[in-house]
Protein backbone atom coordinates (compact mmCIF):
# COMPACT_ATOMS: atom_id res chain seq x y z
CA UNK A 1 0.00 0.00 0.00
CA UNK A 2 1.26 3.47 -0.86
CA UNK A 3 2.06 5.88 1.93
CA UNK A 4 2.51 9.63 1.73
CA UNK A 5 4.38 12.45 3.45
CA UNK A 6 3.56 16.07 4.12
CA UNK A 7 6.41 16.93 1.73
CA UNK A 8 4.40 15.22 -1.03
CA UNK A 9 6.47 12.10 -1.52
CA UNK A 10 5.02 8.65 -1.87
CA UNK A 11 6.50 5.40 -0.58
CA UNK A 12 5.44 1.97 -1.79
CA UNK A 13 6.82 -0.82 0.40
CA UNK A 14 7.08 -4.38 -0.95
CA UNK A 15 9.04 -6.72 1.30
CA UNK A 16 11.94 -4.65 2.57
CA UNK A 17 12.23 -2.55 -0.61
CA UNK A 18 10.44 0.79 -0.90
CA UNK A 19 9.89 2.66 -4.15
CA UNK A 20 9.86 6.44 -3.63
CA UNK A 21 8.57 9.24 -5.82
CA UNK A 22 6.75 12.56 -5.66
CA UNK A 23 2.98 12.81 -5.70
CA UNK A 24 0.78 14.02 -8.53
CA UNK A 25 0.11 17.12 -6.45
CA UNK A 26 3.84 17.86 -6.13
CA UNK A 27 4.44 17.29 -9.85
CA UNK A 28 1.60 19.66 -10.71
CA UNK A 29 2.97 22.30 -8.34
CA UNK A 30 6.48 22.04 -9.77
CA UNK A 31 5.32 22.38 -13.34
CA UNK A 32 7.28 21.03 -16.28
CA UNK A 33 10.17 18.96 -14.95
CA UNK A 34 13.29 19.38 -17.08
CA UNK A 35 15.97 17.65 -14.99
CA UNK A 36 16.12 15.23 -12.09
CA UNK A 37 19.24 14.57 -10.03
CA UNK A 38 19.11 11.23 -8.22
CA UNK A 39 21.37 9.54 -5.67
CA UNK A 40 23.47 6.60 -6.84
CA UNK A 41 22.90 3.02 -5.81
CA UNK A 42 24.64 2.27 -2.53
CA UNK A 43 24.05 5.70 -1.05
CA UNK A 44 22.59 5.65 2.45
CA UNK A 45 19.85 8.22 2.91
CA UNK A 46 18.38 9.46 6.17
CA UNK A 47 14.84 10.66 6.82
CA UNK A 48 14.49 14.36 6.16
CA UNK A 49 17.75 14.77 4.26
CA UNK A 50 17.79 16.09 0.70
CA UNK A 51 18.10 12.95 -1.45
CA UNK A 52 17.29 14.29 -4.93
CA UNK A 53 16.82 17.55 -6.81
CA UNK A 54 14.05 18.13 -9.28
CA UNK A 55 14.33 21.06 -11.66
CA UNK A 56 11.45 22.75 -13.41
CA UNK A 57 11.90 25.46 -16.04
CA UNK A 58 11.73 27.97 -13.24
CA UNK A 59 13.54 26.55 -10.24
CA UNK A 60 15.39 23.72 -8.52
CA UNK A 61 13.65 21.98 -5.62
CA UNK A 62 15.05 19.51 -3.11
CA UNK A 63 13.29 16.21 -2.55
CA UNK A 64 13.69 15.01 1.02
CA UNK A 65 14.05 11.38 1.98
CA UNK A 66 10.72 10.25 3.46
CA UNK A 67 12.39 7.32 5.22
CA UNK A 68 15.90 6.00 5.88
CA UNK A 69 17.60 3.25 3.96
CA UNK A 70 20.13 2.34 1.28
CA UNK A 71 19.50 3.18 -2.36
CA UNK A 72 19.35 0.01 -4.48
CA UNK A 73 18.24 1.61 -7.76
CA UNK A 74 17.61 5.03 -9.30
CA UNK A 75 15.18 5.54 -12.15
CA UNK A 76 17.40 5.99 -15.20
CA UNK A 77 14.38 6.79 -17.35
CA UNK A 78 14.20 10.22 -15.70
CA UNK A 79 17.60 11.12 -17.14
CA UNK A 80 16.30 10.68 -20.67
CA UNK A 81 12.72 11.79 -20.07
CA UNK A 82 12.36 13.98 -16.99
CA UNK A 83 8.84 14.83 -18.20
CA UNK A 84 7.83 11.34 -17.00
CA UNK A 85 7.62 12.89 -13.52
CA UNK A 86 4.73 15.05 -14.78
CA UNK A 87 3.14 12.38 -16.94
CA UNK A 88 3.15 9.51 -14.44
CA UNK A 89 4.33 10.82 -11.08
CA UNK A 90 3.01 7.91 -9.05
CA UNK A 91 3.97 5.16 -11.52
CA UNK A 92 6.85 5.20 -14.02
CA UNK A 93 8.00 8.59 -12.69
CA UNK A 94 9.42 6.98 -9.52
CA UNK A 95 12.76 8.32 -8.25
CA UNK A 96 14.56 5.60 -6.27
CA UNK A 97 14.19 2.21 -4.69
CA UNK A 98 15.69 1.74 -1.25
CA UNK A 99 16.27 -1.11 1.15
CA UNK A 100 14.48 0.26 4.17
CA UNK A 101 16.21 0.50 7.51
CA UNK A 102 13.01 0.31 9.54
CA UNK A 103 9.70 -0.81 7.97
CA UNK A 104 7.81 0.74 10.90
CA UNK A 105 8.88 4.13 9.59
CA UNK A 106 6.72 3.51 6.52
CA UNK A 107 3.76 2.49 8.65
CA UNK A 108 3.92 5.84 10.40
CA UNK A 109 3.25 7.76 7.17
CA UNK A 110 -0.19 8.80 5.88
CA UNK A 111 -2.32 6.46 3.82
CA UNK A 112 -4.00 7.85 0.71
CA UNK A 113 -7.19 8.86 2.49
CA UNK A 114 -5.23 10.77 5.13
CA UNK A 115 -3.04 12.41 2.46
CA UNK A 116 -6.10 13.58 0.53
CA UNK A 117 -7.52 15.12 3.68
CA UNK A 118 -4.14 16.79 4.21
CA UNK A 119 -4.19 18.13 0.62
CA UNK A 120 -7.72 19.43 1.02
CA UNK A 121 -6.55 21.48 3.99
CA UNK A 122 -3.73 23.23 2.07
CA UNK B 1 -1.18 33.35 -1.99
CA UNK B 2 -2.39 36.88 -2.69
CA UNK B 3 -1.24 38.75 0.38
CA UNK B 4 -3.21 41.79 1.52
CA UNK B 5 -0.38 44.18 0.82
CA UNK B 6 0.14 43.03 -2.76
CA UNK B 7 -1.11 45.29 -5.51
CA UNK B 8 -3.33 43.98 -8.26
CA UNK B 9 -3.48 44.98 -11.94
CA UNK B 10 -6.60 45.76 -13.99
CA UNK B 11 -6.31 42.17 -15.29
CA UNK B 12 -5.94 40.32 -11.97
CA UNK B 13 -9.49 38.94 -12.02
CA UNK B 14 -8.97 37.67 -15.57
CA UNK B 15 -5.83 35.81 -14.52
CA UNK B 16 -7.58 34.11 -11.64
CA UNK B 17 -10.50 33.20 -13.93
CA UNK B 18 -8.01 31.65 -16.38
CA UNK B 19 -6.60 29.50 -13.58
CA UNK B 20 -3.27 31.31 -13.30
CA UNK B 21 -0.91 30.60 -10.46
CA UNK B 22 -0.31 33.99 -8.88
CA UNK B 23 2.96 34.92 -7.24
CA UNK B 24 4.27 38.05 -5.51
CA UNK B 25 6.54 40.01 -7.83
CA UNK B 26 7.81 43.55 -7.18
CA UNK B 27 4.89 44.22 -4.85
CA UNK B 28 2.23 42.90 -7.22
CA UNK B 29 0.35 39.62 -7.39
CA UNK B 30 1.28 38.48 -10.89
CA UNK B 31 0.56 35.35 -12.95
CA UNK B 32 3.69 33.17 -13.04
CA UNK B 33 1.97 30.60 -15.24
CA UNK B 34 -1.43 29.50 -16.49
CA UNK B 35 -2.66 25.88 -16.53
CA UNK B 36 -0.79 25.14 -19.80
CA UNK B 37 2.52 25.58 -17.95
CA UNK B 38 5.73 27.47 -18.64
CA UNK B 39 7.04 25.09 -21.31
CA UNK B 40 3.94 25.23 -23.49
CA UNK B 41 3.45 28.96 -22.94
CA UNK B 42 7.03 29.57 -23.98
CA UNK B 43 6.79 27.49 -27.16
CA UNK B 44 3.40 29.01 -28.03
CA UNK B 45 4.96 32.47 -27.95
CA UNK B 46 7.74 31.33 -30.28
CA UNK B 47 5.23 29.97 -32.81
CA UNK B 48 1.99 31.95 -32.36
CA UNK B 49 1.19 34.90 -30.09
CA UNK B 50 1.55 35.14 -26.32
CA UNK B 51 -0.36 37.68 -24.23
CA UNK B 52 1.43 39.01 -21.17
CA UNK B 53 0.19 41.27 -18.39
CA UNK B 54 3.15 43.49 -17.56
CA UNK B 55 1.14 46.16 -15.76
CA UNK B 56 3.53 45.98 -12.82
CA UNK B 57 6.06 47.91 -14.87
CA UNK B 58 6.33 51.69 -14.74
CA UNK B 59 5.01 53.59 -17.74
CA UNK B 60 5.00 57.36 -17.41
CA UNK B 61 5.07 60.61 -19.36
CA UNK B 62 7.65 63.29 -18.80
CA UNK B 63 6.21 66.63 -19.91
CA UNK B 64 7.49 70.15 -20.15
CA UNK B 65 5.70 72.33 -17.63
CA UNK B 66 5.67 75.23 -20.09
CA UNK B 67 5.93 74.06 -23.70
CA UNK B 68 6.72 76.80 -26.21
CA UNK B 69 4.59 75.32 -28.98
CA UNK B 70 7.63 74.89 -31.24
CA UNK B 71 7.73 71.09 -31.51
CA UNK B 72 11.43 70.75 -32.26
CA UNK B 73 12.47 73.17 -29.51
CA UNK B 74 10.12 71.50 -27.04
CA UNK B 75 11.54 68.06 -27.81
CA UNK B 76 15.07 69.33 -27.25
CA UNK B 77 13.97 70.92 -23.99
CA UNK B 78 12.32 67.80 -22.59
CA UNK B 79 15.22 65.62 -23.76
CA UNK B 80 17.58 67.90 -21.86
CA UNK B 81 15.63 67.20 -18.66
CA UNK B 82 16.35 63.47 -18.69
CA UNK B 83 19.62 63.16 -20.62
CA UNK B 84 21.76 63.93 -17.54
CA UNK B 85 20.58 60.61 -16.06
CA UNK B 86 20.96 58.27 -19.04
CA UNK B 87 23.63 57.38 -21.61
CA UNK B 88 21.32 57.38 -24.63
CA UNK B 89 20.72 59.98 -27.31
CA UNK B 90 17.27 61.25 -26.36
CA UNK B 91 17.62 64.56 -28.18
CA UNK B 92 18.21 62.69 -31.44
CA UNK B 93 15.01 60.64 -31.23
CA UNK B 94 12.85 60.98 -34.33
CA UNK B 95 9.12 61.52 -33.89
CA UNK B 96 7.57 58.15 -33.03
CA UNK B 97 10.90 56.53 -32.16
CA UNK B 98 11.46 54.47 -29.01
CA UNK B 99 14.92 53.83 -27.62
CA UNK B 100 16.35 51.36 -25.08
CA UNK B 101 18.58 53.23 -22.66
CA UNK B 102 20.16 52.97 -19.23
CA UNK B 103 19.94 54.99 -16.04
CA UNK B 104 23.47 55.20 -14.64
CA UNK B 105 25.05 56.22 -11.36
CA UNK B 106 28.19 58.35 -11.06
CA UNK B 107 30.33 55.23 -11.19
CA UNK B 108 28.81 54.13 -14.49
CA UNK B 109 26.80 51.35 -12.82
CA UNK B 110 23.30 50.65 -14.06
CA UNK B 111 20.40 51.83 -11.90
CA UNK B 112 17.88 50.49 -14.41
CA UNK B 113 17.27 49.79 -18.05
CA UNK B 114 14.32 51.55 -19.62
CA UNK B 115 12.58 52.71 -22.78
CA UNK B 116 12.24 56.35 -23.75
CA UNK B 117 10.14 57.43 -26.71
CA UNK B 118 9.28 60.64 -28.55
CA UNK B 119 5.64 60.92 -29.63
CA UNK B 120 4.94 61.06 -33.36
CA UNK B 121 2.06 63.48 -32.93
CA UNK B 122 3.19 67.09 -33.63
CA UNK B 123 0.76 68.19 -30.91
CA UNK B 124 2.55 66.09 -28.29
CA UNK B 125 6.13 67.35 -28.65
CA UNK B 126 7.80 68.35 -25.40
CA UNK B 127 6.70 65.05 -23.94
CA UNK B 128 8.50 61.71 -23.58
CA UNK B 129 7.10 58.22 -23.05
CA UNK B 130 9.14 56.46 -20.36
CA UNK B 131 8.80 52.80 -19.30
CA UNK B 132 10.90 51.54 -16.40
CA UNK B 133 11.16 48.27 -14.48
CA UNK B 134 8.70 47.35 -11.73
CA UNK B 135 11.13 46.88 -8.85
CA UNK B 136 12.99 50.12 -9.55
CA UNK B 137 10.19 52.43 -10.60
CA UNK B 138 9.85 54.49 -7.43
CA UNK B 139 13.57 55.26 -7.34
CA UNK B 140 13.70 55.89 -11.10
CA UNK B 141 10.77 58.27 -11.07
CA UNK B 142 12.13 60.12 -8.04
CA UNK B 143 15.46 60.57 -9.84
CA UNK B 144 13.76 61.80 -13.01
CA UNK B 145 11.62 64.26 -11.05
CA UNK B 146 14.60 65.55 -9.12
CA UNK B 147 16.64 65.96 -12.29
CA UNK B 148 13.91 67.77 -14.25
CA UNK B 149 13.04 70.15 -11.45
CA UNK B 150 10.19 72.62 -12.00
CA UNK B 151 10.71 72.59 -15.79
CA UNK B 152 9.24 69.11 -16.07
CA UNK B 153 6.33 67.10 -14.78
CA UNK B 154 6.37 63.32 -14.47
CA UNK B 155 2.93 61.76 -14.90
CA UNK B 156 2.83 58.12 -13.88
CA UNK B 157 0.57 56.02 -16.12
CA UNK B 158 0.69 52.84 -14.09
CA UNK B 159 -2.98 52.93 -13.13
CA UNK B 160 -3.68 51.47 -16.57
CA UNK B 161 -2.73 48.11 -17.96
CA UNK B 162 0.39 47.27 -19.93
CA UNK B 163 -0.24 44.29 -22.18
CA UNK B 164 2.48 42.67 -24.30
CA UNK B 165 1.50 40.74 -27.42
CA UNK B 166 4.52 38.76 -28.56
CA UNK B 167 5.25 36.20 -31.22
CA UNK B 168 5.33 35.69 -34.99
CA UNK B 169 1.53 35.95 -35.16
CA UNK B 170 1.31 39.03 -32.90
CA UNK B 171 1.00 41.41 -35.81
CA UNK B 172 -1.80 39.46 -37.50
CA UNK B 173 -3.58 39.15 -34.17
CA UNK B 174 -3.35 42.78 -33.11
CA UNK B 175 -4.23 44.21 -36.52
CA UNK B 176 -7.61 42.45 -36.39
CA UNK B 177 -8.48 44.95 -33.64
CA UNK B 178 -6.14 47.81 -34.44
CA UNK B 179 -5.24 47.87 -38.15
CA UNK B 180 -2.85 50.82 -37.72
CA UNK B 181 -0.50 48.64 -35.66
CA UNK B 182 0.74 47.23 -38.97
CA UNK B 183 2.40 50.55 -39.79
CA UNK B 184 4.60 50.55 -36.70
CA UNK B 185 8.24 49.74 -37.36
CA UNK B 186 10.44 48.01 -34.78
CA UNK B 187 11.10 50.36 -31.83
CA UNK B 188 8.48 52.90 -32.79
CA UNK B 189 5.23 53.76 -31.01
CA UNK B 190 2.00 55.61 -31.62
CA UNK B 191 -1.29 56.48 -29.99
CA UNK B 192 -4.24 54.64 -31.50
CA UNK B 193 -7.96 54.94 -30.90
CA UNK B 194 -9.79 51.91 -29.51
CA UNK B 195 -13.39 51.96 -28.32
CA UNK B 196 -13.37 55.68 -27.81
CA UNK B 197 -10.19 55.72 -25.74
CA UNK B 198 -6.56 55.95 -26.71
CA UNK B 199 -3.95 53.23 -26.51
CA UNK B 200 -0.21 53.80 -26.56
CA UNK B 201 1.20 51.00 -28.70
CA UNK B 202 4.89 50.30 -29.23
CA UNK B 203 6.45 47.68 -31.46
CA UNK B 204 8.79 46.26 -28.88
CA UNK B 205 9.03 43.54 -26.30
CA UNK B 206 11.11 41.32 -24.09
CA UNK B 207 10.91 37.93 -25.80
CA UNK B 208 13.07 38.35 -28.91
CA UNK B 209 9.96 38.01 -31.07
CA UNK B 210 8.10 40.56 -33.12
CA UNK B 211 5.36 42.08 -31.03
CA UNK B 212 3.78 45.00 -29.29
CA UNK B 213 3.39 46.53 -25.87
CA UNK B 214 0.10 48.30 -25.30
CA UNK B 215 -0.66 50.83 -22.58
CA UNK B 216 -4.42 50.82 -22.09
CA UNK B 217 -6.70 52.69 -19.67
CA UNK B 218 -7.76 50.39 -16.82
CA UNK B 219 -11.42 50.53 -17.85
CA UNK B 220 -10.56 49.09 -21.25
CA UNK B 221 -7.95 46.57 -20.19
CA UNK B 222 -10.16 43.58 -19.62
CA UNK B 223 -12.12 44.00 -22.84
CA UNK B 224 -8.92 44.37 -24.88
CA UNK B 225 -7.35 41.33 -23.16
CA UNK B 226 -10.50 39.23 -23.62
CA UNK B 227 -10.94 40.17 -27.26
CA UNK B 228 -7.32 39.35 -28.05
CA UNK B 229 -7.59 36.03 -26.17
CA UNK B 230 -10.71 35.05 -28.08
CA UNK B 231 -8.53 34.70 -31.18
CA UNK B 232 -7.18 31.17 -31.64
CA UNK B 233 -3.69 32.52 -32.26
CA UNK B 234 -3.45 33.96 -28.73
CA UNK B 235 -2.70 32.30 -25.40
CA UNK B 236 -2.00 33.88 -22.00
CA UNK B 237 1.63 33.64 -20.92
CA UNK B 238 2.94 34.19 -17.40
CA UNK B 239 6.10 35.69 -15.96
CA UNK B 240 7.75 32.25 -15.86
CA UNK B 241 7.84 31.96 -19.65
CA UNK B 242 8.58 35.67 -19.97
CA UNK B 243 11.83 34.94 -18.12
CA UNK B 244 12.78 31.89 -20.20
CA UNK B 245 11.93 33.77 -23.43
CA UNK B 246 14.08 36.78 -22.58
CA UNK B 247 16.91 34.49 -21.48
CA UNK B 248 16.91 32.72 -24.87
CA UNK B 249 16.81 36.16 -26.53
CA UNK B 250 19.99 37.10 -24.62
CA UNK B 251 18.26 40.06 -22.98
CA UNK B 252 19.54 41.00 -19.53
CA UNK B 253 17.17 41.04 -16.56
CA UNK B 254 17.73 44.06 -14.35
CA UNK B 255 18.63 43.08 -10.79
CA UNK B 256 20.27 39.89 -12.04
CA UNK B 257 22.32 40.36 -15.24
CA UNK B 258 22.59 44.09 -14.69
CA UNK B 259 22.95 46.03 -11.46
CA UNK B 260 24.43 49.17 -9.98
CA UNK B 261 27.97 47.77 -10.02
CA UNK B 262 27.89 46.67 -13.66
CA UNK B 263 28.57 49.08 -16.52
CA UNK B 264 26.84 49.10 -19.92
CA UNK B 265 30.06 47.95 -21.58
CA UNK B 266 30.56 45.03 -19.20
CA UNK B 267 26.96 44.01 -19.85
CA UNK B 268 27.44 44.08 -23.62
CA UNK B 269 25.03 47.00 -23.91
CA UNK B 270 27.46 49.37 -25.63
CA UNK B 271 24.85 49.92 -28.36
CA UNK B 272 22.83 51.85 -25.78
CA UNK B 273 25.66 54.36 -25.24
CA UNK B 274 25.26 57.34 -27.57
CA UNK B 275 28.36 58.29 -29.57
CA UNK B 276 27.52 61.98 -29.18
CA UNK B 277 27.12 61.61 -25.42
CA UNK B 278 30.31 59.59 -25.12
CA UNK B 279 32.29 62.19 -27.04
CA UNK B 280 30.87 64.91 -24.78
CA UNK B 281 31.36 62.71 -21.67
CA UNK B 282 28.07 64.19 -20.46
CA UNK B 283 26.39 61.23 -18.75
CA UNK B 284 27.05 59.68 -15.32
CA UNK B 285 30.03 57.35 -15.31
CA UNK B 286 31.15 58.41 -18.80
CA UNK B 287 34.81 58.22 -17.76
CA UNK B 288 34.47 54.56 -16.80
CA UNK B 289 32.59 53.73 -19.99
CA UNK B 290 35.27 55.46 -22.06
CA UNK B 291 38.11 53.67 -20.30
CA UNK B 292 36.39 50.30 -20.66
CA UNK B 293 35.87 50.94 -24.36
CA UNK B 294 39.57 51.75 -24.60
CA UNK B 295 40.40 48.27 -23.32
CA UNK B 296 40.07 48.56 -19.56
CA UNK B 297 37.47 45.84 -19.13
CA UNK B 298 37.80 43.28 -16.35
CA UNK B 299 34.59 41.31 -16.91
CA UNK B 300 31.98 40.91 -19.62
CA UNK B 301 28.59 39.28 -19.93
CA UNK B 302 28.70 36.02 -21.85
CA UNK B 303 26.27 33.36 -22.93
CA UNK B 304 26.92 29.76 -21.91
CA UNK B 305 25.52 26.53 -23.13
CA UNK B 306 25.68 23.96 -20.33
CA UNK B 307 26.60 20.67 -21.96
CA UNK B 308 25.87 18.23 -19.13
CA UNK B 309 24.04 17.88 -15.87
CA UNK B 310 21.59 20.20 -14.18
CA UNK B 311 20.72 23.72 -15.31
CA UNK B 312 23.15 26.32 -13.95
CA UNK B 313 21.13 29.02 -12.27
CA UNK B 314 21.91 32.42 -10.78
CA UNK B 315 24.85 32.22 -8.40
CA UNK B 316 26.47 29.12 -9.91
CA UNK B 317 30.21 29.68 -10.20
CA UNK B 318 32.00 29.64 -13.55
CA UNK B 319 35.43 28.02 -13.66
CA UNK B 320 38.28 27.45 -16.07
CA UNK B 321 38.69 23.82 -17.16
CA UNK B 322 41.55 23.65 -14.62
CA UNK B 323 39.11 24.53 -11.85
CA UNK B 324 40.00 28.16 -11.08
CA UNK B 325 36.88 30.24 -10.43
CA UNK B 326 36.59 33.09 -12.95
CA UNK B 327 33.03 34.32 -12.56
CA UNK B 328 29.42 33.52 -11.82
CA UNK B 329 26.13 32.87 -13.55
CA UNK B 330 23.68 35.78 -13.25
CA UNK B 331 20.72 33.99 -14.79
CA UNK B 332 20.25 30.60 -16.30
CA UNK B 333 17.91 27.73 -16.75
CA UNK B 334 16.37 25.37 -19.22
CA UNK B 335 15.78 26.64 -22.74
CA UNK B 336 12.48 25.20 -24.01
CA UNK B 337 13.31 26.10 -27.62
CA UNK B 338 16.72 24.44 -27.58
CA UNK B 339 15.92 21.63 -25.15
CA UNK B 340 19.16 22.47 -23.38
CA UNK B 341 20.47 24.42 -20.43
CA UNK B 342 21.66 27.96 -21.08
CA UNK B 343 23.00 30.70 -18.86
CA UNK B 344 24.38 34.22 -18.77
CA UNK B 345 27.19 35.28 -16.53
CA UNK B 346 30.28 37.43 -16.15
CA UNK B 347 33.88 36.38 -16.83
CA UNK B 348 37.13 38.19 -17.70
CA UNK B 349 37.29 39.16 -21.41
CA UNK B 350 39.98 36.53 -22.07
CA UNK B 351 37.32 33.83 -21.60
CA UNK B 352 34.54 35.50 -23.57
CA UNK B 353 35.25 34.18 -27.05
CA UNK B 354 32.51 31.86 -28.37
CA UNK B 355 33.79 28.30 -28.32
CA UNK B 356 35.77 28.75 -25.10
CA UNK B 357 35.34 25.67 -22.93
CA UNK B 358 34.50 26.40 -19.31
CA UNK B 359 32.86 24.69 -16.33
CA UNK B 360 29.88 25.63 -14.24
CA UNK B 361 29.65 24.46 -10.64
CA UNK B 362 26.21 23.18 -9.74
CA UNK B 363 25.77 21.80 -6.22
CA UNK B 364 29.49 21.14 -6.01
CA UNK B 365 29.72 19.35 -9.34
CA UNK B 366 31.80 20.77 -12.22
CA UNK B 367 29.78 20.52 -15.43
CA UNK B 368 31.05 21.21 -18.94
CA UNK B 369 29.87 24.42 -20.59
CA UNK B 370 30.86 26.36 -23.67
CA UNK B 371 30.72 30.08 -24.41
CA UNK B 372 28.21 30.82 -27.18
CA UNK B 373 27.15 34.01 -28.93
CA UNK B 374 23.88 35.58 -27.83
CA UNK B 375 21.02 35.56 -28.60
CA UNK B 376 20.73 31.84 -27.97
CA UNK B 377 17.63 31.81 -30.19
CA UNK B 378 17.51 34.15 -33.20
CA UNK B 379 15.44 37.30 -32.81
CA UNK B 380 12.30 37.65 -34.90
CA UNK B 381 12.06 41.46 -34.88
CA UNK B 382 10.57 43.15 -37.93
CA UNK B 383 12.92 45.44 -39.77
CA UNK B 384 10.81 47.69 -41.91
CA UNK B 385 12.61 49.82 -44.49
CA UNK B 386 12.40 53.50 -43.69
CA UNK B 387 9.66 55.09 -45.78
Amino acid sequence: MMRFTKDHEWVDLVGDTATIGITAYAAEQLGDVVFVELPEAGKVIKTGEAMAVVESVKAASDVFAPISGEVTAANGELGENPQTVNDQPEKSGWFVKIKVADPDEVEGLMDRAAYEIFLAGL
Amino acid sequence: MTGESLKSTPLSASHVALGARMTPFAGYAMPVQYPAGILKEHLWTRTHAGLFDVSHMGPAWLELTLPSGDGEADHRAVAALIEPLVCGDIRGLKPGQLRYTLLLNDKGGMLDDLMIGRPADPELQGRLYVVVNAATKDADFAAIEACSGPAGRLVRAEDGALIAVQGPEAVDLLTTLIPAALDLGFMTFATEAFKGASLTISRSGYTGEDGFEILAPAALAESLWTRLLADGRAAPVGLGARDSLRLEAGLPLYGHDADETISPIEAGLGFAVSKRRLKARDFPGAARVASELAGGLTRVRIGLRVLEGAPAREGAQIAEPSGAIIGAVTSGGFSPSLGASIAMGYVPPAFAEPGTELKVLVRGRAQKAVVVAMPFVAHGYVRKPKS
